[in-house]
């Protein structure tokens, strides 16, 4: 187990903590923008793909995780930054790199609005509460037809910067490297609202809203910010997410789509960055995984192509049964429990992250 | 002028009566204990003055000024800080960073400067974290630093909820069962805090305690409190030897009962 011996405050202010993890990072860093001279166009396609369901994970991240307040409705948000970025393009012929971060700052906006009347709700009430919200959003992509394009949807054009054209299937190589730089910037802002008071007073909401009151921390605003970077974020994610899909229509950013978010970030692990990412190439690749099963199971068989409708939802809803009963933390869990055996090898004790019982609560004052 | 005063307060629930036309004021640099029976309404006081309710008679006055027009979260911006009977701090959050929140009054950024991390935000930062290492000098917390709260005793939670309260820089700091859980020798340490709480920060403390002893310990003057009413107020050999007091506890000669058993 590494020591760090800390001289200045620093040092806990730090984005590493000591210099290996940063060359291990950097490492893996290396690693991403290598990999397409690693595998083909069509897991560069995927791994693009990994990327954007991070993005929205992190946004759902910083509400669910780090917040504590529950949201069933972020897909809703996705549309709101996949629908205004292409808009912002088509109708007051922005380049996509103004109309790219304005389509996160209209999911922002309206992430805020939304969240003024509906956290005064908690747990299962807001989460039914954001549920009703991405059924609505639905609703009213089609009802908004003369904008959205209803039923039929929207194309999303080649996203050009500077004369360069990045496209799915013309390039996906540069359209892989543009994901990666844009998550890595938003990777930089999640650390540093963790290591700031913005994401201490996000905890503390999280934690216990009546001690966070005591503490000076104004609920209400607080919850109001989380659900402005929140659906930043998201909106970012959702506008590459249109890019991605060429085209969008009302059925692309469905409840399915929310739920899908939001077992992204409990399988992956709830609180973390790396949950985020672990989810999210669980998610991608579970697809990959089912059809590389099914060709083996063909020749093997040697029968016709077995579908089996549904096998897909199933074995995710199957998987994350699999993580609420055994691993609670999530993949990131059970990552840091296996790390800290071989740190500790042999002073490993089983339950060293047991959680303890919580004592008595303050009976609460709402 | 005192520097908190109550006048006149009463709080209902529906029909019942919690505090009754309760007065008193604590004046700077005093040790005040409130003393009662279980139900007797301290820690309703005390979520009074935290604003957490809203009496529905009388008023609070802290430093001379009505707070009653102050949301729960602007109690701590005029220089009150306070702990919670059942320990309420961020269980999934280390020992520095619920410290840290202790100084969020006393924070200057917003979430955008917070979100780039700006040079000012790194500043601040380095100034609260010297101003945290005092707290926790003071209460010998640095051994659990960067724990978790969810992997810590009892007791030593006890102390971190004090030195969160601390970290806020109160002028007034509202202990709630400082003591209750602790074993002797951590109620005596608690004792000597709140002594030097008093007497090296300078803070007044205004503390609910079951505990005869360490009240009479450490705290300038008492008030006995029974159904919401108040009882006796004074030393605590005047509150203790008072026959109201001893009639609230333990019942009175005739046999009538008048208010719980403690």
């Amino acid at each position: 187990m590494r020591i760090v011996f800390k001289t200045s405050y620093d040092a806990d202010i730090r984005l590493f903590k000591h210099k290996a993890q940063a060359f291990w990072y950097l490492l893996l860093f290396a690693l991403a923008i290598l990999l397409p001279f690693l595998i083909g166009d069509f897991l560069i396609g995927e791994a693009t793909l990994v990327l954007i369901w991070a993005i929205c994970g992190m946004g759902l991240m910083v509400l669910v995780g780090q917040t504590g307040q529950a949201s069933l409705g972020h897909a809703a948000f996705m549309a709101v930054g996949a629908y205004s970025n292409v808009l912002y393009q088509e109708h007051f012929s922005m380049p996509f790199l103004l109309s790219f971060p304005l389509a996160g700052l209209t999911a922002g906006v309206a992430g805020a609005l939304i969240a003024m009347p509906i956290t005064k709700l908690h747990g299962i009430y807001l989460a039914i509460a954001t549920l009703a919200i991405s059924v609505l959003a639905e609703d009213l992509i089609v009802i908004m037809e003369p904008l959205t394009g209803g039923v039929s949807g929207l194309f999303a054009p080649d996203i050009e910067i500077f004369g360069f054209v990045f496209n799915r299937y013309g390039n996906p190589v540069e359209l892989y490297w543009l994901v990666l730089g844009i998550t890595l910037v938003i990777v930089y802002l999640y650390r540093n609202m963790l290591r700031s008071p913005l994401g201490r007073s996000f905890a503390a909401v999280r934690d216990s809203e009546v001690s966070a009151k005591a503490m000076g921390i104004n609920v209400a605003r607080t919850k109001m910010v989380a659900f402005a970077v929140s659906c930043f974020i998201t909106g970012l994610g959702g506008a590459l997410m249109g890019h991605f899909a060429t085209i969008f229509t009302n059925e692309t950013f469905n409840l399915i789509m929310s739920i899908t978010l939001l077992l992204i970030i409990v399988v992956g692990g709830l609180g973390t960055i790396h949950g985020a990412f672990f989810g999210a190439i669980v998610f991608v690749m579970l697809p990959l995984v089912i059809s590389l099963t099914r060709d083996a199971l063909t020749v093997f068989a040697d029968s016709g192509s077995v579908t089996i409708p549904g096998l897909e939802s199933g074995l995710f809803g199957i998987i994350l049964i699999g993580f609420i009963l055994f691993e609670p933390m999530g993949i990131y869990g059970r990552w840091l429990k296996i790390r800290t055996y071989f740190e500790l090898f042999p002073f490993y004790r089983k339950d060293m992250f047991r959680r303890q019982k919580s004592y008595l609560k303050t009976e609460r004052t709402r | 002028m005192s520097l908190l005063e109550l006048k006149n307060v009463t709080l209902r629930f529906g029909g019942l009566v919690a505090v009754n036309d309760v007065s008193f004021s604590v004046e700077e640099g005093e040790v005040f204990a409130l003393v009662g029976p279980n139900g007797a309404g301290k820690s309703t006081i005390l979520n009074m003055i935290s604003r957490l309710y809203t009496p529905a008679e009388g008023d609070i006055l802290f430093e001379g000024k009505s707070i009653l027009g102050a949301e729960p979260h602007d109690v701590p911006v005029l220089g009150i800080a306070r702990t919670f009977q059942n320990i309420e701090l961020f269980e999934q959050a280390s020992v520095l960073q619920n410290l840290l929140v202790g100084r969020h009054t006393h924070c200057r950024s917003n979430f955008l400067t917070d979100m780039l991390f700006t040079p000012f935000v790194r500043a601040q930062e380095r100034v609260h974290r010297e101003a945290v290492e005092h707290v926790i000098d003071f209460l010998d917390l640095q051994p659990y630093r960067q724990k978790l709260i969810a992997g810590l005793p009892y007791g030593v939670r006890k102390v971190v909820e004090m030195g969160r309260a601390l970290a806020v820089k109160p002028r007034l700091l509202l202990l709630d069962e400082p003591a209750s859980g602790l074993s002797v020798e951590e109620t005596q340490d608690v004792a000597f805090w709140i002594e030097d709480i008093k007497k090296v920060m300078g803070v007044t403390v205004l503390m609910v305690e079951h505990d005869m002893h360490l009240v009479s310990s450490v705290s300038d003057r008492v008030m006995a409190l029974a159904d919401g009413s108040m009882l006796s107020i004074g030393t605590p050999q005047e509150v203790q030897t008072d026959p109201a007091v001893i009639e609230a506890y333990l019942g009175s000669d005739d046999g009538t009962e008048s208010g719980e058993a403690a």
